[in-house]
């Protein structure tokens, strides 16, 4: 276990698919930290590895080589059960295309990450309400998905990805599929959410984003550079 | 936010998929219920028509003798007296305890007459209930509707040459032939067949019977313990069960209703593996789904959940909409394919049992693909996005 007071500390990371016949590194090496209440973008071209960074480090993606901690526990020393479990308390996924439940409406795609916290009825009406309303979508919480712009849907990835209060929040290319206005709206969202205490780890490959975050780190075929 | 409510949301808004998940399940308990009800039908159909195919138990006088007769030839050439009962006691017959299986019971008279200086066997019957329990007797002219009339079998009229209308003297009294009968086969063609009361008086056996005749209604009757409580209350008389006739009464309807369970096992199976198929399709088009579930903390349990509950509520609704679809159809196919058959009505103990049966093999049916779901590694699930 590592001895050091980084809230995520990444050492010597290593990742390798194999496709068909072929061996294909995604990372190579990668070593960096990330301290609470950062706000950090990853960045880097299409198939840098950085979306499979960001996998490693919400637990979903074992690496080949290497340790990811965060605060301090060993993510893949776990079960796969623990890792859910870490998952569920301590991360918010914001993935690339918002990808919400289409079934489901706002409320429900918001609450659907307390289905599984053993939160009574009213605490989770409470907390999703509370969302909702930071987001600025308290009248559309009965639509379904595809009844929403881009933007919304966005809004109401980050309220799912948040309605837990969880330390730590992953973002996947949140402003990939939106216009430059609604992208600067939802890094303002971000920001705000940053001011609160969320550390933030957003992946992008828009450099106009960079300007939101603390701090930078860059990756280029398979290699960080923090 | 339970997880049922994921359930319960992706059932309501796709409900065309998941009516066609529910389609193998509703074709598999229609299919039963229908199979069962026109079984059910047939099987009374098939029984009511074998009961009118005559007696299934015999009545005789006890004696130590043993008969030299074999399909209608006498071998032994030797006659002996016979003891017959008393008519005034055949009543102690519907005391016995299955004495609602009891259908018809046809006592009879038998002795022999000189006709036109020839014996002949003289049987006195009960004509309502020989005609009920001979329901294949085929006849010219008419059957006796007075006391004075006869019939004839086939074999006496062609012996005499009589016909209807000829008259016959049978001791004192003079008879009207009003009928004969088609050949049968059996001993009624040597017969003439008069009532009761008029063949007892020719005879010198007033009160008296020589056999008696029973048709029992065979559905579920214990045909042996009948016997024995038939030989209990008549201790003078010997009661035989034609087994074979029971028998194959039985044999056919058994082998109908093993028909049916076979056609059915098959049927129910084929829905199983229908639903199986259809879930593990379903399955593998949420994978984005499942991912995103299992990225936001869902355990691997949690989401087999998910699957389970959907499989749960698709065969209960399957369930009902089988059972009431195989009475619709029941009912209208049943005046089809059995002449003169009637819908039985609607069985609500089968109806529970299709609800928890079709429940039940839509969770089992479902187990793998649900498995299959909550084992999906979430990186390979998530790059699908």
């Amino acid at each position: 276990m590592s001895q050091t007071q980084h809230l995520i500390e990444i050492q010597d990371l290593g990742k390798t698919y194999t496709s068909g016949k072929n061996l294909v590194t995604a990372i190579d090496r990668m070593d960096f930290c990330i301290d609470d209440g950062e706000f950090v973008t990853i960045m880097g071209q299409s198939g840098s590895g950085k979306s499979t960074l960001l996998s490693s480090m919400g637990a979903l993606n074992r690496p080949t080589r290497g340790k990811v901690f965060v605060d301090s526990l060993d993510l893949y020393a776990l079960t796969h059960e623990q890792r859910a479990d870490f998952r569920s308390e301590y991360l918010g996924f914001i993935f690339q295309s918002f990808q919400l439940i289409p079934y489901l409406t706002v409320l429900e795609n918001i609450k659907l990450p307390m289905a599984v916290t053993g939160r009574t009825k009213r605490e989770q009406h409470h907390m999703a309400v509370e969302v909702i309303e930071r987001v600025g979508l308290k009248t559309k919480s009965d639509r379904l998905p595809d009844q929403l712009s881009g933007g919304e849907q966005e809004r109401v990835a980050i309220a799912r990805a948040i309605v837990n209060k969880p330390p730590i929040i992953l973002a996947d290319e949140p402003t990939g599929n939106l216009d430059s206005e609604t992208a600067k709206e939802i890094m303002g969202l971000l920001k705000s959410l940053n001011r609160d205490g969320h550390t933030i780890i957003m992946v992008t490959h828009n450099t106009e984003m960079e300007k939101f975050a603390s701090r930078t780190i860059r990756v280029r075929d398979g290699n960080s550079h923090a | 936010m339970k997880l049922y409510n994921i359930s319960l949301g992706n059932i309501r808004r796709r409900k065309g998929k998941m009516l066609f998940l529910a389609l193998g399940l509703i074709i598999g308990v229609s299919t039963i219920v229908t199979l069962l009800a026109i079984t059910e039908t047939m099987t009374a159909d098939i029984e009511e028509r074998l009961n009118q195919f005559g007696a299934n138990i015999v009545m005789v006088p006890k004696t130590e003798n043993l008969s030299l007769n074999y399909g209608g030839i006498d071998v032994g050439g030797v006659s002996y007296e016979v003891i017959e009962f008393d008519q005034e006691n055949l009543a102690r017959i519907h005391t016995i305890k299955n004495a609602k299986n009891l259908g018809v019971v046809a006592p009879k008279v038998l002795g022999q007459v000189n006709i036109n200086e020839k014996r002949i066997l003289l049987m006195g019957v009960i004509f309502d209930q020989e005609l009920a329990l001979k329901t294949w007797w085929q006849k010219k002219g008419t059957f006796p509707a007075n006391l004075d009339e006869v019939l004839l079998g086939s074999s006496v009229a062609s012996v005499l040459g009589l016909s209807p209308g000829d008259k016959i003297s049978m001791g004192d009294a003079v008879f009207t032939v009003s009928g004969v009968l088609n050949p049968t086969g059996a001993s009624e063609d040597n017969a003439v067949i008069a009532e009761l009361g008029a063949a007892q008086t020719v005879l010198g056996k007033k009160g008296k019977i020589t056999l008696v005749e029973i048709s029992a209604f065979c559905r579920g009757c214990p045909i042996s313990e009948m016997t024995l409580q038939i030989a209990e209350a008549f201790p003078n008389a010997k009661v035989t069960a034609m087994k074979q006739a029971v028998m194959s009464k039985m044999q056919s309807m058994e082998m109908f209703k093993s028909f049916s369970l076979g056609v059915s096992i098959l049927v129910i199976g084929i829905g199983a593996l229908l639903v199986m198929v259809t879930m593990m399709g379903s399955v593998n088009e949420r994978t984005r789904e499942i991912g995103i579930f299992r990225a936001i903390g869902f355990r691997q349990t949690h989401v087999m959940q998910i699957i389970l509950l959907e499989a749960l509520v698709l065969g209960l609704f399957g369930g009902v909409f089988g059972f009431v679809l195989g009475n619709l159809v029941a009912w209208g196919i049943i005046p089809v394919v059995i002449k003169d058959g009637v819908f039985v009505g609607i069985n609500y103990q089968l109806g529970g049992l299709c609800l928890v049966m079709a429940a039940a093999l839509s969770l089992l049916a479902s187990l793998y693909p649900a498995f299959k779901a909550g084992r999906m590694d979430p990186s390979d699930a998530l790059r699908a996005l």
